[in-house]
C-alpha cells in the first residue's frame, strides 16, 4: 500500500482489494475473451473446412469479394481501436473532455465499419447473387461476418451507453475500469476481423 | 490516499453522484427476497432445489424406458415416446440436475472454502441462476405443446435434427434450451473464476485452496473454452432451422459430420465437467472421515489440471465407427489412453489418504468410498472404448450404456449425495438420519449395480442404444428384466434419500458447528452460516486452515481481534445491494426464446408478424433490464456486529 501512497496518482493497474491486484472486472473481461476465442476459432474453422468442399456450380470467393472496399473498412476499424486506446488512456488522467472525443471518433468508425458492412451484404446479394441460402460459400461467410458485425454492433452500443452515462457526472478516473474492460472488448472484435480479414478474404488471393 | 485507491465494491469514504436506481429491494424474506437475492447461499439452495426437481423428472423417465424395455416386445411407450423419453432422460440428467448440483455446491462452499463473503459478481450470479431456469423451462416446454419433447438424443446429430427429418418445434425448443442453459453456464463459470483467483482470504495461496476450490476452478475454465463449441453448432443448426442454411444440407455441400466434431469438442470435456466437481468434493470427504490429510496434494491438484487439459483431445473416440482414418483414429486412442492416467493417479491418492486412516464410516464416507470402486468400474470400461478395435464393437451398444451410467452415477452422482450428506449440517444446522442415511446408500449401491452391470452383458451380447423394444429371441429378455427390477430399488433408494432430506430440513436433529471436526474454512462457520459468512474474514496459515486455527486457538483468537478492530474502522462488513434486474433480464430472455423457438411461423411472407415481435419484445425487456442493471452500479450497504452476535445495519446504502 505504500508505494500507491507514494505514487500520489491512483495506479489503474492495482487494485488492492483483489487477491491479485487485478481488478475483477478486467479478469472477467479475459475469461470472457477467452471464451469468445473459442466461439470464433469454431465458426472460422467452420468456414475454413467449407471452403475446401465447394460443390460444382457455386460462385467463387473470388468473384464475388471486393477486396478494395473490405481493405478501407479494415483500416477503419483499425484506427477506432487506436481511438479507443486514447479514450482509456483519458480517462484514466480524469480528462472527461478528452475521453468523450475519442469515444465519439470510436462510435464514428465503427459506425462507418458496420456501414461498410451493410454495403458489401447488399452488394453480394443484390449484385453478385449470393445468399445465405444458396451455397455453402454464402451460408458460412455471412453468418461468420454477421456474427462479427452483431459483435460490433454490441460494442457500438456500450460505447453509447457509456458516452451518455459519462455526462451524468458518475464517470470518473476511479471508474475507470469500466471503460477500460469495454476496451478490451473492442480491441478483441477488431482482432477477431484481423483473422477473418485474413483467412476469409486475402486467402481467396493467394 | 487510502480511500481513494479502494474500488467501489469494497468502500467508499467520500460520497459521489448517487447511481441511477429505480427501486432497490431490500426485502429480507418472502417471494420479493428470493427473487432479487445475490446471496451465493441462496442462490446455491436455489440450484440444489432445481437439480433435485429435475432430478424427479429425469428419474421419471428412466423408470419409463425401464419399463417399456422390461419384457420382449412391450407396449407401455410407442417408439416416439421412447425417444422422447431417452432425449430428455439424458438432456435432463446432465444439464438440468448434475450440473446445476455441481454449481450449488460451487456456490454455496467454494465461496466459504477461500473465506470470501460472497462471489465477484453477486448480480451475475443470479442471472446465471434465472437463466439456467429459463433454460430448463425451454427444453420441457414441449411436453405441453402439440409438437412434443425434444426426441433426437442428447447429442442431437444432423442431420436428423434438421428441419427435413424433425419439422416440429421440438428440436428447436431442445437448441434454444441448451443455447441458454450454456449461456449460464459460462456466465456462472466467469463468475467462480474470478472469485477464486480474485476473492481469496489473506494467506490462502492458490496451493492451500481445498481441493473442491481447485476442481471448481478447473471445471470453470472447461466450461468456459468448452461451451462456445456447442454454441456455434447450435447457432449453425438454428440458421439451417430457421432460415434454410446449408451447415448440415448434404446436397449443397453441407457436412452433417462437422456437428458431431463440435459436439463432442464440447461433449467431452463435458463429461469432465461433470466428473471433477465429484472428485472435489470426494478429496474433501476421505481426508474429513479418515482424520489425514489428503494424500498427495498437490498430485490430485496438478491430476485435475492434468484431466481438463487432456480433455480436450480425446472428443473424436465418440466417433471411431466415422472412419476418420487411421492417424487421425491412432491418436485420439493414444490420448485417451493417456487420460486414464492422472485419473489412476488421483484414485492412488484418494487410497492412499484412506490407508493408515481412522475411518469412520458416517453416510458421506460410505458414498464417498462407494464413489471410489464404481467409478473405477466405469473408468475400466472406459479404457477398453480406447481401444479403437474393441470399441468398434461396443460403439452404440448397451456396453456404453452401462460404462457412461457407471461413471456418471457411480462417479457423478454418488459423490453429489455424499457431498449432500456431507454439507448438509453446515447448510441447514440440521443433520440428516444416519440409519436413513445408511439405508439409502446401500438402496441405491445395490440397485444402481442391479440395473447397470447387466447392461454390460446385454451391450457385448449386441443389444443396441435406443432401441424402443426387442423380441424374445433375442437373449436379452433376462439381462433387461433384471435391470428393470434393479432400477425400482434404485428409485426406492432415491425416494428414501428425499424423504430423509426433507424430513431433516424441517424436523431433522440439530447439528452443531463444525460437526464433523473438518479441516477447511466452511467448518469455522456458525451453522447455518449467517448473511455475511464470516465475522471477520480469516487468515490462512496453512493447507487445512481451520484444522490449524482449531490446533493453535489462542493465537488465531489475538489475530481475529486486531482484524475485527480494523474493519469496524474500515466501515464494517460491506454487502451487496438486492437487485430485480438479472431475474428481470432471464424474463426477457424467456420471452425471446419462446419467440424463436415455440412460436409457429407466420405463414403469410413479409418480416413483421407475431414470432418476430415476441422475439424482439423479449429482446427488448432483456436490453433494458441490462441497461438498468448496468446503471444501478454494483454498490452495497454496511453491517456492524454487536458483541452478542447481532446485525446492525448502517442507516445509508453505500
Amino acid at each position: 500500500m505504500s508505494s500507491h501512497a507514494a505514487a500520489a496518482t491512483l495506479d489503474p493497474h492495482d487494485d488492492p482489494t483483489t487477491t491479485t491486484g487485478i481488478p475483477n472486472k478486467k479478469l472477467l473481461m479475459w475469461a470472457f475473451l477467452a471464451s469468445d476465442c473459442m466461439f470464433f476459432g469454431c465458426l472460422i474453422s467452420t468456414h475454413l473446412i467449407y471452403r475446401l468442399h465447394p460443390p460444382p456450380g457455386t460462385p467463387s470467393a473470388r468473384q464475388v469479394f471486393s477486396i478494395e472496399l473490405t481493405s478501407f473498412s479494415t483500416f477503419i476499424l483499425l484506427m477506432s481501436s487506436l481511438m479507443m486506446a486514447l479514450a482509456v488512456n483519458a480517462i484514466q488522467k480524469g480528462n472527461l473532455k478528452s475521453m468523450r472525443w475519442s469515444l465519439l471518433t470510436t462510435i464514428f468508425f465503427g459506425l462507418i465499419f458496420l456501414g461498410c458492412q451493410v454495403y458489401e451484404f447488399r452488394n453480394f446479394v443484390f449484385e453478385k447473387h449470393l445468399t445465405i441460402t444458396n451455397s455453402i460459400l454464402g451460408t458460412t461467410f455471412f453468418t461468420l461476418t454477421g456474427t462479427h458485425g452483431l459483435h460490433v454492433l454490441i460494442g457500438v452500443i456500450w460505447l453509447t451507453a457509456m458516452l451518455i452515462y459519462s455526462f451524468t457526472g458518475r464517470l470518473t478516473e476511479k471508474q475507470s475500469i469500466d471503460v477500460e474492460s469495454m476496451g478490451l472488448y473492442w480491441h478483441f472484435v477488431d482482432i477477431v476481423w484481423i483473422v477473418i480479414f485474413t483467412a476469409v478474404y486475402l486467402l481467396e488471393y493467394i | 490516499m487510502e480511500a481513494l485507491a479502494k474500488t467501489d465494491f469494497i468502500a467508499k469514504d467520500d460520497q459521489p453522484a448517487k447511481p441511477l436506481v429505480l427501486w432497490r429491494p431490500t426485502a429480507k424474506t418472502g417471494l420479493i427476497s428470493w427473487l432479487t437475492t445475490v446471496d451465493h447461499k441462496r442462490i446455491g439452495f436455489l440450484y440444489g432445489l432445481s437439480a433435485l426437481f429435475f432430478f424427479i423428472f429425469g428419474g421419471l423417465e428412466a423408470l419409463a424406458i425401464r419399463l417399456q424395455l422390461a419384457v420382449p416386445n412391450n407396449t407401455f411407450l410407442t417408439s416416439a415416446q421412447y425417444s422422447e423419453m431417452f432425449t430428455m432422460h439424458g438432456t435432463t440428467m446432465i444439464f438440468l440436475v448434475v450440473m446445476p448440483m455441481g454449481a450449488a455446491f460451487f456456490n454455496f462452499i467454494m465461496p466459504l472454502q477461500i473465506g470470501a463473503r460472497d462471489v465477484a459478481f453477486p448480480r451475475l450470479n443470479a442471472f446465471s441462476f434465472w437463466t439456467f431456469v429459463v433454460g430448463a423451462i425451454v427444453l420441457n416446454i414441449g411436453w405441453f405443446t402439440k409438437d412434443g419433447a425434444p426426441d433426437a438424443g442428447w447429442f442431437g446429430y444432423a442431420p436428423l435434427t434438421t428441419r427435413t427429418f424433425s419439422p416440429t418445434h421440438a428440436i428447436d425448443m431442445w437448441v434454444m434450451g441448451l443455447q441458454l442453459l450454456g449461456v449460464a453456464s459460462i456466465a456462472a463459470a466467469l463468475n467462480f473464476i474470478v472469485t477464486i483467483i480474485n476473492m481469496r482470504a489473506p494467506g490462502m495461496t492458490m496451493m492451500r485452496l481445498p481441493v473442491f476450490t481447485w476442481m471448481t476452478l478447473f471445471t470453470s475454465f472447461l466450461i468456459v473454452l468448452s461451451f462456445p463449441a456447442i454454441t456455434i453448432a447450435l447457432i449453425e443448426i438454428m440458421m439451417d432451422r430457421l432460415f434454410g442454411t446449408n451447415f448440415f444440407e448434404v446436397s449443397s455441400g453441407g457436412l452433417p459430420i462437422l456437428w458431431q466434431h463440435l459436439f463432442w469438442i464440447f461433449g467431452h470435456p463435458e463429461v469432465y465437467i461433470l466428473i471433477l466437481p465429484a472428485m472435489g468434493i470426494i478429496s474433501e470427504i476421505l481426508p474429513t472421515f479418515s482424520r489425514k490429510p489428503l494424500f498427495g496434494y498437490p498430485i490430485v491438484v496438478f491430476s485435475g489440471a492434468s484431466i481438463g487439459f487432456l480433455g480436450f483431445g480425446v472428443w473424436s473416440h465418440h466417433m471411431f465407427t466415422t472412419g476418420m482414418g487411421t492417424t487421425a483414429t491412432a491418436a485420439f486412442s493414444m490420448m485417451t489412453m493417456a487420460i486414464a492416467v492422472p485419473t489412476g493417479v488421483k484414485i492412488f491418492n484418494w487410497i492412499g489418504t484412506l490407508w493408515g486412516g481412522h475411518i469412520t464410516m458416517r453416510t458421506p464416507m460410505m458414498f464417498a468410498i462407494g464413489f471410489l470402486w464404481m467409478f473405477m468400474l466405469g473408468g475400466l470400461s472406459g479404457i477398453m472404448h480406447s481401444a479403437a478395435p474393441a470399441d468398434a464393437q461396443q460403439h452404440g451398444s448397451y456396453f456404453i450404456v452401462a460404462h457412461f451410467h457407471y461413471v456418471l452415477i457411480g462417479g457423478s452422482l454418488f459423490a453429489l449425495f455424499a457431498g449432500i450428506q456431507y454439507w448438509f449440517p453446515l447448510m441447514f444446522g440440521r443433520m440428516i438420519s444416519e440409519f436413513w442415511g445408511k439405508v439409502t446408500f446401500w438402496l441405491v449401491f445395490v440397485g444402481f449395480n442391479v440395473t447397470f452391470f447387466p447392461m454390460h452383458f446385454l451391450g457385448l451380447e449386441g443389444m443396441p442404444r435406443r432401441t424402443f423394444t426387442y423380441d424374445a429371441n433375442m437373449g436379452w429378455a433376462t439381462g433387461n428384466l433384471f435391470a428393470t427390477i434393479g432400477a425400482f430399488i434404485l428409485a426406492i433408494g432415491v425416494a428414501t434419500f428425499f424423504i430423509s432430506m426433507i424430513y431433516a430440513f424441517f424436523k431433522g436433529e440439530r447439528a452443531h458447528k463444525d460437526q464433523w471436526d473438518g479441516r477447511t474454512l466452511e467448518w469455522s462457520l456458525p451453522v447455518p452460516p449467517p448473511e455475511y459468512n464470516f465475522a471477520v474474514i480469516p487468515t490462512v496459515h496453512a493447507r487445512d486452515g481451520w484444522w490449524y486455527a482449531k490446533k493453535h486457538a489462542s493465537e488465531i483468537a489475538k489475530e481475529t481481534a486486531e482484524h475485527a478492530k480494523e474493519d469496524e474502522a474500515h466501515g464494517g462488513i460491506h454487502m451487496p445491494n438486492q437487485s430485480i434486474y438479472p431475474f428481470l433480464a432471464s424474463v426477457g430472455i424467456l420471452i425471446g426464446a419462446i419467440g424463436v423457438a415455440v412460436v409457429d411461423h407466420d405463414p403469410s411472407p413479409g418480416f413483421w408478424g407475431t414470432k418476430v415481435a415476441i422475439t424482439i419484445l423479449g429482446g427488448a425487456i432483456m436490453f433494458v433490464s441490462v441497461l438498468l442493471w448496468a446503471c444501478e452500479g454494483a454498490d452495497g450497504f454496511h453491517i456492524h456486529l454487536n458483541a452478542d452476535g447481532s446485525v446492525r445495519e448502517d442507516g445509508g446504502h453505500h
